[in-house]
């Protein structure tokens, strides 16, 4: 097979010139997001320690954060409920390598947080407990990040061990 | 108007690598295609239709590939057809393919997948932060491993057992020439003391970051009489998909894969997979997916897959073999990792698997699953024509 270095060779001007075999073409990307009225509420609600849940009409499953529609019954979900800050981790890794573009320290601590009252889990990160402790059915609360209140799930820091007996498993099992 | 039968007639891969610096993505696809077309005796000219499958355009950055692709695949003058379900990708494509033969629409086609990690970073492209999340999710390692730790809590398996399933993996590649992750050292050991990079994922647990392609040729009865080697015919093939997030999802067993595996047996007259399949070709890109897809594919009751791999029944002397190739967890070129295990699965009925050919293989499934654990395609192959 000819390499590149013996094509090149071919031609006099480039005599000695490297061959190029990779170029770096750096892209960025920035996008504008239209929440849709059920995640607009979701995220207009964070700035006041609020989190809001919409619940199914046929199935009664509660969706946080909500979608305006429940994906198994595919109908609309226009009731809306407020949800308490606490509730139990359902599962979690401990998280020690960096994603580039992430703006987490590592290692943390990324869980699934099933609300009290909800039936999907939220993405959260647990603090303020040695990650050893982490356990599945452990209860903990929303700890909010006053100085970056806003529409967006930043206003939640992390979540913390509230201290309680775990929960039994009856209570999460179907919602992992 | 009724089902032509499919076969099988020509496989070809690229050596997967980390890095592939001699090659483009053009010529990384074409190798694949030119060994497959060599394997089956065939031209360009006998490809009537090309379809080709990759993982999402944001890893390597080349927006619609098959684009700039259609020449390099011989698809001038020709139609062309792009298949995305994510890790799935390379075996909905092959089922894409399968069904225009089946349908009579084309007599052969050419499909091929691909991914060029090396160009890429996937790791970054599955980790964009999106504003009702909070962005913590650190690639796909860091997606899959609290549903690793609710299998482990589910069915009380022993810590070790994702390390039985990488060291096996990892020794069977050494039988595989095109094998990404050849390791000779590896020791049980070191894969149990390897790093933690998503506690309960071990780095030696993971799936390694690979360029290459896979490329099948598929024809009909009257092509496969005409192939120079035995061809895989295709007994059932199917596809499912359900959201990454609903109340009551079970990450851990996923509907969609039960359901699907249900299709390809019902298709293929399975009706005891344990017994009636004698090899597997699955898609485990971390290590306690095997045991986990052992109960999903109804090769074990719920929580007793790992009892499979601890008894050593997945090894390559074992009653069911898993991954002979060395599997996903020694060559992940994403997009065509799917289209590996369906190729596999295809050599090992053809019998021309080489070292790591299982004895008689005569049906064997090559199964593929990809997003949040939503999507998932299978096919089942065998040495015989069906209904024969
Ligand atoms: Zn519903």
């Amino acid at each position: 097979m000819t390499t590149a270095a013996e094509l090149l060779a071919g031609i006099p001007e480039l005599a000695g010139a490297e061959p190029v075999t990779r170029v770096t073409i750096p892209a960025r990307l920035e996008y504008t997001y239209s929440p849709g009225s059920a995640q607009a509420r979701f995220l207009t609600a964070l700035p006041e320690k609020r989190l809001l849940a919409e619940r199914c009409p046929q199935c009664t499953r509660v969706y946080v954060p909500p979608r305006g529609a429940c994906p198994t019954c595919g109908i609309a979900t226009p009731e809306q409920l407020e949800l308490p800050h606490t509730g139990t981790v359902t599962t979690f890794c401990i998280v020690n390598i960096a994603a580039k573009g992430l703006d987490v320290e590592v290692p943390y601590c990324y869980a699934y947080v099933l609300l009290d009252g909800a039936h999907v889990g939220l993405h959260a990160r647990i603090g303020d407990t040695p990650y050893a402790d982490v356990r599945i059915g452990q209860r903990v609360e929303a700890v909010w990040d006053d100085r970056r209140l806003g529409p967006s799930l930043a206003s939640i820091s992390h979540f913390r061990p509230t201290g309680e007996p775990d929960a039994d498993p009856e209570s999460y099992r179907r919602w992992m | 108007m009724s089902k032509q039968p499919v076969a099988v007639v020509g496989v070809g891969q690229t050596k997967h690598v980390a890095a592939r610096q001699d090659v483009s993505i053009a010529g990384l696809v074409r190798e694949a295609a030119v060994r497959a077309l060599a394997d089956a005796e065939l031209g360009w000219a006998d490809i009537d239709a090309v379809v080709i499958g990759k993982a999402p355009d944001f890893f390597e950055g080349v927006m619609m590939p098959e684009l700039y692709l259609a020449e390099a695949l011989g698809a001038v003058g020709k139609p062309m057809l792009r298949v995305h379900t994510a890790g799935s990708v390379g075996g909905s494509t092959a089922l894409v393919a399968a069904n225009l033969v089946a349908a009579g629409v084309h007599g052969t086609v050419l499909t091929v997948a691909f991914e060029k990690q090396s160009e890429s970073n996937a790791m970054w492209g599955l980790s964009l932060p999106i504003p009702f999340q909070q962005p913590l999710t650190a690639g796909a390692g860091g997606f899959f491993a609290p549903h690793v730790r609710a299998y482990m809590r589910r069915t009380g398996a022993p810590d070790t057992v994702g390390s039985l399933v990488a060291f096996k993996d990892r020794r069977n590649a050494l039988k595989n020439p095109y094998a990404h992750l050849h390791e000779h050292d590896l020791t049980l050991e070191r894969v149990q003391s390897s790093p933690m990079l998503w506690d309960p994922i071990r780095y030696s647990e993971t799936c390694p970051s690979s360029d290459g392609a896979c490329a099948l040729v598929l024809t009909g009865a009257r092509g496969a009489a005409r192939a120079p080697r035995p061809p895989a015919w295709v007994h059932g093939g199917a596809m499912r998909s359900e959201p990454t997030i609903f109340a009551g999802k079970d990450y851990v067993s996923p509907q969609a894969g039960r359901d699907c595996a249900a299709d390809v047996y019902r298709q293929a007259g399975v009706t005891d997979p344990r017994r009636q399949l004698d090899v597997v070709e699955m898609y485990v890109p971390f290590s306690w997916y095997e045991p986990m897809w052992l109960e999903n594919l109804g090769f074990a009751d719920q929580g007793e897959g790992w009892k499979l791999v601890e008894a050593g029944v997945t090894e390559l002397d074992g009653d069911l073999p898993v991954n002979p190739s060395g599997g996903v967890l020694s060559s992940n070129p994403i997009g065509a990792s799917g289209m590996i295990r369906f190729a596999e699965a295809a050599l090992q009925v053809r019998g021309l698997a080489g070292e790591h050919q299982i004895d008689g293989a005569r049906r064997a499934l090559g199964h593929a699953y990809g997003g949040g654990a939503q999507f998932f395609s299978m096919w089942l192959v065998g040495s015989d024509r069906p209904g024969s």
